[in-house]
C-alpha cells in the first residue's frame, strides 16, 4: 500500500479525532502468536489476556494470528489461543514459514492486516516480535509503540493508549496512534499477567494463503542451534529472586546476595549499574533494559528502585527491600522494608531463613 | 565494501537525574555519548573493512551538537561522517526517522553504492529497536537483527553468513548483500582510537546535510508531521497507595530485624513462604 492512499483523520473539536471512513473499517484486536521450534512463546498468551480486556472495552472480537508451516502444531496453537481468550484465529500455513524469517513473515502479516483490517495489533517484544513489528509497521506506514508496560483504551478517541517508560526509565509516557490503523504495540514477556486457560472455549479458524515461493525469499536458514537451557539464568519464570544493586558497593559484597539465593533456591538478579560494572552477567539484569519478572518473592538489597528497575519487578507478589536510605523510592512500593546496611542485614536474613526453614522441616 | 553505520548521540543514561520534587528530567550537565549499542555495530563494520577493504561512513540524524558523536566514530577509524540535521526533523518518531535516514543513505549510495548498513540493536534513550528494521524495509534490504557473529562475507558472490540470536537458540542465516545488520551487545570490543585517527577526527570536514541535501522533498513524511504516533502525556509512575511496612525492632539489631521479617513472611504470605520451603528443599 502506498503512503498516499492513507486518509488521515481530521481533528474535530478539542483533542478529539474523527477517523476517516476508510480507517473506521478497521475493527478488532489481534495478537501475533509467536512460536519457535514447536512451542509458543508464553508472551503470546499474556498478550491474549491483555487483548481480551481491550477487545471487551471496544466490544470487538479478539483474534490470534498464527503463521507457520502446515502441521498439526499450528492447529494446536490456534486451539490454545482459544483457550487463552481468542474468539478467532487467522491461520496462514506455508512451507516457507517453517522457520522465522523476516521477509515471508512481514509479507504474511502485512497481507493479513490489509485483508481483514484489525484496529489493534499486539506482538511480544522478543527478538522475533521486534524484528517483525518494525518491518510490518514500516510497510503499513502506521504507528508502533515498543515495550509497553500498560495498555488501555482512550474511549474518547477509541484509540489504544500505550504507556512505556521514557527518559532512561525515570518517567512514563502514554503514546497514541490517532489517525492511522492498525495501532501497533509490543510488550515484553512477563509484563502482563498470564490469563486463565479455559479448555471449554472454542473459536473459528480463518485461513489465508501466503502466496510466496521459496525462490523469492533471499535469506536462508542454514541451521538452528538450540540453547542449552541449563546454562542460562531463568529469571523470567523464577519463583524467588534475590537482587542486588549499586548499594552492594563491590563485587565481594555481592557474594552475600548469592549466599541468600543459594539457601532459598532463588535466582540472582541485579540492577543495571551492577551489570554494567560487570559483577554479574547481562542475563541477570532486571528492569526496562533487562528482564521483566513476577516472582512470588523478590528481595532487593542496595537497589534504590528507580523506574528503570521498578517496571521490571513491581508485579512481584511480595517485595522485600533493604536500603540504608529511608527515602529510597523502593520503599514506596515494596511490601516490607528494612532500613539499614545491606552488608549486615543480608547475612542476618540468610541466618533467619535458615532457622525458619529448619522449623518448617521439623513441622512437616 | 562500502559500509554505512547509523549512530545516535544519547544522554549518558547513568547520569540522568530526576528532580525529586517536580519529577522532571534534569538534563543540564548530562554528558552526551555515542549510543553504546551502536559501538558494537561500528566495530563490526571496521572489522569487515579491515578484512575486505573499502570504507566506513557514519551517519546520524540529530541536532548540530551530534557532530561530537560523529567525530568520536572517526577517531575509532570511520572514514566519512554525515550529520543530517534540519529543524524540519524535530519531533520525529521511529517511522519518520527511518524515512529520513533511508533517504540520506540513498543519497550516499548515489556517490558510491552501499553494500551494508549497520545499526545499533536499539538506543538507550528510546529503547525501541524499530529504526533499523524500518530503514531496511524502506531500502528494500534484507534485515538481520540481533546478530551475535558475522561468520563470513563473500564480496564476489555478494553473500553474508551470520549467527542471529533467536528466543530459544541461534539461527545461522545466509543472505544477499546489500543487507542491514544490527549487532547484539558484547559481541566484540571497540578498538582504541589511535593517535592518528584522533588528529584526523579533530580536523575532519564533516558533511552537514539539511533536508534538501538528504534528498527529501516531501516534508509530510518527516518530523512531527511524518510521525503517526503522538505522545499524549508524560507522567511519573503512580506511587502505590501503600508504602512498605518498615520492619523495626527494639534493639534495631540486624538479627532481630531479620527474624521479625521472616516470621511476618511465613505467617502472612502463604504463597511466598510455600515457594521458599519448596525451592529451598
Amino acid at each position: 500500500m502506498s503512503e498516499e492512499t492513507r486518509v488521515p483523520a481530521k481533528k474535530s473539536g478539542k483533542g478529539k479525532y474523527e477517523l476517516s471512513d476508510e480507517l473506521k473499517a478497521y475493527k478488532g484486536v489481534w495478537v501475533f502468536i509467536e512460536h519457535e521450534q514447536g512451542g509458543v512463546h508464553p508472551v503470546s498468551w499474556e498478550l491474549l489476556g491483555e487483548g481480551r480486556k481491550l477487545a471487551d472495552k471496544l466490544e470487538v472480537p479478539l483474534s490470534g494470528v498464527v503463521l507457520g508451516a502446515p502441521s498439526l502444531a499450528t492447529r494446536r496453537f490456534c486451539e490454545e489461543a482459544f483457550f487463552h481468550g481468542a474468539d478467532h484465529c487467522y491461520l496462514m500455513e506455508d512451507v516457507v514459514l517453517g522457520n522465522y524469517r523476516n521477509q515471508p513473515f512481514t509479507k504474511g502479516l502485512t497481507d493479513l492486516v490489509n485483508a481483514y483490517q484489525p484496529e489493534i495489533l499486539l506482538l511480544g517484544a522478543t527478538t522475533q516480535g521486534r524484528d517483525l513489528a518494525g518491518s510490518v509497521a514500516t510497510t503499513l506506514k502506521t504507528g508502533l509503540t515498543a515495550d509497553c508496560t500498560e495498555l488501555n483504551i482512550d474511549m474518547e478517541n477509541r484509540s489504544l493508549a500505550a504507556s512505556r517508560p521514557t527518559f532512561g526509565g525515570s518517567l512514563l509516557c502514554t503514546i497514541l496512534t490517532l489517525n492511522f490503523r492498525p495501532q501497533m504495540a509490543t510488550v515484553r514477556p512477563r509484563v502482563m499477567a498470564m490469563p486463565n486457560r479455559d479448555t471449554s472455549r472454542t473459536g473459528t479458524i480463518i485461513q489465508h494463503p501466503l502466496g510466496m515461493m521459496e525462490a523469492e525469499i533471499v535469506t536462508k536458514v542454514l541451521e538452528y542451534i538450540p540453547d542449552n537451557q541449563q546454562d542460562k539464568p531463568q529469571l523470567a519464570f523464577a519463583d524467588i529472586i534475590v537482587s542486588g544493586g549499586r548499594g552492594m558497593k563491590n563485587p565481594e559484597n555481592f557474594q552475600l546476595i548469592w549466599d541468600l539465593a543459594l539457601l532459598l533456591g532463588a535466582e540472582v538478579g541485579a540492577s543495571r549499574p551492577v551489570v554494567q560494572a560487570g559483577w554479574v552477567e547481562l542475563d541477570r539484569q532486571v528492569g526496562q533494559s533487562g528482564k521483566t519478572v513476577r516472582p512470588k518473592l523478590y528481595i532487593a538489597a542496595g537497589i534504590s528502585g528507580a523506574v528503570q528497575h521498578r517496571v521490571g519487578m513491581a508485579d512481584s507478589d511480595v517485595i522485600i527491600a533493604i536500603n540504608n536510605d529511608p527515602n529510597a523510592p523502593i520503599f514506596d512500593f515494596a511490601t516490607y522494608g528494612i532500613v539499614g546496611n545491606a552488608m549486615t542485614i543480608l547475612p542476618a536474613l540468610t541466618q533467619a531463613f535458615k532457622q525458619q526453614l529448619a522449623v518448617a522441616k521439623m513441622a512437616s | 565494501m562500502h559500509i554505512v553505520v547509523c549512530i545516535k548521540q544519547v544522554p549518558d543514561s547513568a547520569q540522568i537525574r530526576v528532580h525529586p520534587v517536580t519529577n522532571t528530567i534534569m538534563r543540564q550537565g548530562v554528558p552526551a555519548v555515542v549510543n553504546p549499542y551502536d559501538l558494537f555495530s561500528l566495530e563490526e563494520a571496521l572489522r569487515l573493512k579491515d578484512i575486505h577493504g573499502g570504507c566506513v561512513t557514519v551517519i546520524t540524524m540529530g541536532p548540530p551538537q551530534a557532530e561530537a558523536a560523529l567525530r568520536k566514530c572517526i577517531s575509532y577509524g570511520a572514514d566519512e561522517a554525515i550529520l543530517v540535521t534540519d529543524r524540519a526533523f524535530a519531533g520525529a518518531d521511529t517511522l519518520a526517522t527511518s524515512f529520513a535516514l533511508a533517504a540520506a543513505i540513498n543519497q550516499i549510495s548515489k556517490n558510491q553504492a552501499v553494500d551494508m548498513v549497520f545499526c545499533g540493536k536499539q538506543t538507550i534513550d528510546g529503547d525501541t529497536a524499530q529504526v533499523g528494521p524500518g530503514i531496511a524495509k524502506r531500502m528494500d534490504m534484507q534485515l538481520l537483527t540481533y546478530v551475535s557473529q558475522v561468520d563470513s562475507v563473500d564480496t564476489t558472490s555478494r553473500t553474508i553468513q551470520v549467527q542471529r540470536r533467536a528466543e530459544g537458540g541461534v539461527q545461522v542465516l545466509t543472505t544477499q548483500l546489500p543487507c542491514l545488520v544490527t549487532m547484539l551487545e558484547g559481541t566484540n570490543e571497540m578498538r582504541f582510537a589511535t593517535m592518528d585517527n584522533m588528529f584526523r577526527a579533530a580536523r575532519h570536514q564533516l558533511k552537514i546535510w539539511d533536508r534538501v541535501a538528504a534528498g527529501i522533498e516531501d516534508v509530510s513524511k518527516i518530523g512531527l508531521k511524518g510521525s503517526p504516533t503522538v505522545v499524549s502525556k508524560v507522567f511519573a509512575p503512580q506511587a502505590k497507595t501503600q508504602r512498605a511496612e518498615i520492619i523495626e525492632s527494639e534493639s534495631g539489631e540486624p538479627r532481630d530485624l531479620a527474624l521479625t521479617l521472616v516470621s511476618k513472611l511465613f505467617t502472612q504470605h502463604p504463597s511466598a513462604s510455600e515457594a521458599v520451603v519448596k525451592q529451598a528443599a
